[in-house]
């Protein structure tokens, strides 16, 4: 999994690539925790768009930057995910957490 | 009820297995012509189950791991993961949301995942001895699908 870090002015973006299981979960957690201290932003978002799988271990790598980004008090915004990630995040709450939006493609009607 | 088709696989508990057990399970349910959001249902609960024997059956070694696929004569699909590892003390204290004994990695929702996007979830463990999950879901029949070929 490809993590892409783009910094703008006080906004940090992370992408986030490929798939994030518990093979791939560790290097990225330690990667993206890296960068948060690094960079310290005033608002963090994390890009899942080219995520193409997501289960429960990328939910321990949104809690851990949530944390961080909170002790930083600044903002946290999860974006572009997919469906199937989606599902993964609602079923472990973290959309009532947190702003979780969806790819465009996806939008689930009301 | 019949089995109409049934395949097994056995591999060591390594990490980069798990992309490898979510694309052969994947391969084996294709024959039921499910929708996207099934088969990544059905992806997600294997990744899940598939962790949890690398992870906590075999924390500080690296043992086998099991599975059956069997595809039952009214679209249900049932996936069993077995291991010979560590075993679960309590079953209901480790399918609570949250916990977990894996450390700050880990999140704690497996079980609760493969609860919610299977139909059914079973598990049985003795501790030092092994764990078996079993999960079933039942993939709807769309008119004009190709699951009627599956019997071939």
């Amino acid at each position: 999994m490809r993590i892409i870090a783009k910094r703008n002015g006080g906004e940090l973006l992370i992408l986030l690539e490929g798939e994030l299981d518990h093979h791939s979960a560790k290097n990225a957690i330690k990667e993206t925790g890296k960068l948060i201290d690094t960079e310290l932003p005033m608002r963090l978002t994390l890009d899942f768009g080219a995520l193409t799988f997501m289960d429960s271990s990328g939910i321990a790598l949104i809690i851990g930057a949530y944390k961080r980004i909170n002790a930083l008090g600044g903002a946290f915004f999860v974006t572009n995910v997919s469906k199937q990630v989606y599902k993964v995040l609602s079923a472990a709450g973290i959309t009532n957490l947190l702003s979780v939006s969806q790819k465009d493609e996806f939008l689930i009607k009301k | 009820m019949n089995i109409i088709n049934e395949v097994a696989l056995t591999f060591p508990s390594r990490s980069a297995n798990e992309g490898y057990a979510r694309a052969a399970v994947s391969a084996f349910a294709a024959q039921l012509d499910p929708t996207l959001e099934e088969i990544n249902d059905i992806k997600t609960a294997v990744s899940e189950g598939v962790t949890n024997c690398i992870v906590h059956a075999y924390p500080d070694c690296v043992g086998k791991i099991y599975i059956r696929l069997r595809i039952f004569e009214d679209n249900t699909l049932e996936i069993v993961i077995r291991d010979r590892g560590r075993g679960i003390s309590d079953i209901e204290q480790a399918k609570a949301p949250m916990f977990t004994t894996g450390g700050e990695e880990r999140s704690g929702m497996g079980f609760t995942i493969m609860e919610s996007f299977m139909d059914k979830l079973k598990i049985r463990s003795k501790s030092g001895h092994g764990t078996i999950v079993t999960m079933r879901k039942r993939i709807s029949m769309r008119v004009g699908g190709m699951a009627r070929d599956r019997h071939n």
